[in-house]
């Protein structure tokens, strides 16, 4: 479970990036952990946005566990930093609307190691080429995080996905309330067969029902030793060789 | 330990019969997706991923062996859904019945509704046990005969033949909505019924195909600010104008179709204060109603969250009047059944016939079982290893922590792609029916 009540330190917003670390690191396993789940949860409306009719209650569970944690990350002050960083926009004004990766592969579709749940997305519209571009200067940045530890590719992690987060929630329901026959991208949009393996391969992981991916999760009120952190980030990490190939193919 | 079913009797529960295939390869389209008693217990239907409906009828008692109960056979089996593609939005609607609702029975034959996502249809469901022969106009194998041959009239004889059952489908409700439908509910009139998608509930006339009436709407205007949908809806049991349906954020809502053609605005809303101390991320998800359903009695509702089972009086609505936890040991688990999904299952519950007792399944083909007197609890097991004839089952017990006791079972050995979604309760006999994926579990009590 988690415990909200945990003492956190306060994070100032000119922080850079390296003392943010530090302070993150002070208490890895409640942020770490929170993103986690904010990542699982990205991933899971992700691939419900890929099956054929989407199931409408479990996607609006996900979408507002997705919100809460982002309200959660804006009064720390988790969010704002990180969205100050990736783009030059202030995005406050996109917060009470949970913005999902939906349709927004676009923009990363050009990003080179960009983590992960975007490049399922069938429709490759180009509009937004101004988020792309500000995507394409951030995506260098990630490209070192790879060698670093984990800890700091969780934390671009959700640079990555702040800036997706553009995306407002009403194209997931959009999507799923009605494929609008008169979108012609719609109807012509190219699928990529690359996801139908990622998919497997994800759908796999996700479906796993062996206890135990998580263990690190559920006894949050102290904190939790590295092995069972390992077992969320080996995850992690597996989805991110996962979207390597991908993008790489 | 038993639960006792309104005599006051304890007696335990005992293995009855099971159907369905023994192999481990379970066919996906043979996973059960609802079971149903009719009014009257004699008839048990199942409907399954692959749209089939199959009716069990019970056996008359022997009447040399007063204590034998009837069993339950095959009574008839018919395709009641098929895949769909939905050509404009390019999806494939599913055949998964995903509701049985039986009509009172009103002459010879059997009505039930059954529904997929989109449709709704009713099946009559009759016997015919003779046939006529020495018709005038026709001969034996049914060719007419020449008119000029004919030089006697004959009366036409009923002979008896072997019982037929035949399942028609007598009205096809279609096109009424956008959204998956979760619930189907006759209502105590015997004229209407209501079926409730993600966003709507709309109300039908069993007569009239062509068109529906929209009782509720709660789909925003703009889908971004979409954050609750239907889970499950009801008619009151006696008061036709009365109906509930839960939310995805663990509300109830009753409404009275008397105040207004459209009822968004409920006559009452019931909703259990969040306890502050257990919040999490996942507070929200839990408390998602999967299913809804009234006492025989009218007075009181049940509704079924994740974790636990709650009975609501329908005067208060601030809070349950008793809360059951069902498998509060999976509290501690709940990332992992958020990364494998076990946490969307939708449970559902059922009283029995005389209100005292309420049943509800689990995870490992567990499904337990409370009486509201007593307040005692018992879980059970649908297996194949229990499963001899007359057997009485065994009450299982999942170990929290510590040590293990013998014939305990921890957390983390428990199977959870054996889940019991679905069960029913004989409307007035201690009989019932799980349903764990492709098997149909019937059990009934030692004592008649």
């Amino acid at each position: 479970m988690f415990v909200r009540g945990l003492k956190r330190k306060c994070f100032d917003g000119e922080e850079d990036i390296e003392g943010t670390l530090a302070g993150i690191k002070a208490i890895p396993s409640y942020n770490l952990q929170r993103q986690s789940l904010l990542d699982m949860s990205l991933v899971k409306l992700q691939l419900c946005h890929m099956l054929v009719e989407p199931n409408l209650c479990r996607s609006v569970l996900i979408a507002n566990t997705v919100r809460q944690i982002q309200e959660e990350m804006t009064q720390d002050g988790t969010w704002q930093m990180i969205n100050t960083q990736s783009t030059g926009q202030t995005s406050l004004d996109r917060l009470v609307s949970t913005d999902i990766l939906c349709r927004s592969s676009r923009e990363q579709a050009e990003g080179k190691q960009v983590p992960g749940y975007s490049s399922f997305n069938k429709d490759f519209e180009d509009d937004q080429t101004q988020d792309s571009s500000e995507t394409m200067s951030t995506s260098s940045s990630v490209q070192t995080p790879r060698n670093l530890q984990s800890n700091v590719w969780e934390m671009e992690n959700p640079q990555e996905s702040r800036g997706n987060f553009q995306k407002s929630l009403d194209q997931i329901f959009e999507t799923l309330e009605n494929k609008n026959p008169n979108s012609v991208e719609d109807l012509f949009s190219e699928v990529d067969n690359s996801y139908y393996d990622l998919d497997t391969m994800l759908t796999g992981m996700m479906s796993n029902t062996k206890m135990g991916h998580c263990d690190g999760l559920e006894t949050f009120s102290s904190p939790t030793t590295a092995t069972s952190n390992s077992n969320c980030k080996s995850d992690l990490n597996e989805l991110d060789h996962i979207v390597e190939i991908l993008v790489e193919s | 330990m038993g639960v006792a079913g309104g005599g006051g009797n304890d007696f335990q529960w005992c293995f009855s019969q099971v159907k369905g295939a023994i192999d481990e390869d379970v066919a996906e389209a043979d996973i059960i997706s609802t079971v149903e008693f009719n009014y009257s217990g004699d008839l048990l239907a199942t409907g399954d991923k692959g749209g089939r409906v199959v009716i069990f009828q019970r056996e008359q008692e022997n009447k040399s062996r007063p204590h034998s109960r009837g069993e339950y056979n095959v009574y008839s089996t018919f395709q009641s859904h098929e895949p769909e593609f939905d050509y404009l939005k390019s999806l494939e609607i599913e055949e998964k019945i995903n509701k049985i609702r039986w009509l009172p029975q009103q002459n010879a034959a059997h009505f039930l509704l059954s529904t997929n996502d989109k449709t709704i249809k009713l099946w009559k469901i009759s016997e015919r046990d003779k046939r006529a022969e020495g018709y005038n106009l026709k001969d034996e194998d049914g060719r007419l005969r020449d008119p000029f041959r004919i030089t006697a009239l004959r009366v036409p004889i009923l002979k008896p033949m072997d019982l037929m059952v035949e399942a028609s489908p007598r009205r096809i409700f279609a096109n009424a909505h956008t959204y998956h439908i979760n619930s189907i509910s006759v209502n105590s009139d015997h004229e209407t019924y209501l079926s409730a998608d993600d966003l709507r509930i709309n109300l039908w006339h069993l007569e009239i195909t062509d068109r529906s009436f929209n009782i509720v709407d709660i789909k925003p205007a703009n889908m971004e600010e979409l954050t609750e949908v239907i889970t499950a809806a009801e008619f009151h049991p006696h008061h036709c104008n009365v109906f509930v349906y839960s939310s995805s954020k663990g509300t109830i809502r009753l409404c009275d179709m008397r105040s207004s053609a459209l009822c968004d605005r409920h006559s009452k809303f019931f909703e259990e204060p969040e306890d502050p101390s257990s919040r999490s991320f996942f507070s929200e998800i839990i408390s998602s109603i999967s299913d809804v359903k009234f006492s025989h009695s009218g007075r009181y509702m049940m509704t079924r969250d994740y974790l636990s089972v709650k009975v609501w009086d329908l005067n208060m609505e601030n809070r349950p009047v008793e809360t059951y936890q069902v498998h509060e040991y999976l509290r501690s688990k709940l990332c992992s059944l958020y990364e494998n999904d076990c946490i969307f299952d939708k449970f559902e519950c059922c009283w029995n016939g005389s209100d005292s007792a309420i049943m509800t399944g689990s995870y490992n083909n567990f499904f337990r079982m409370f009486d509201r007197n007593t307040r005692r609890d018992i879980t059970l097991e649908a297996s194949r290893e229990s499963s001899k004839p007359r057997a009485i089952l065994k009450p299982r017990k999942v170990c929290t922590g510590g040590k293990r006791k013998k014939d305990e079972i921890s957390v983390d050995s428990l199977d959870f792609n054996k889940k019991i979604l679905h069960t029913a309760w004989h409307p007035m006999e201690n009989i019932i029916a799980v349903a764990a994926t492709n098997n149909l579990y019937i059990f009934q009590d030692k004592i008649n």
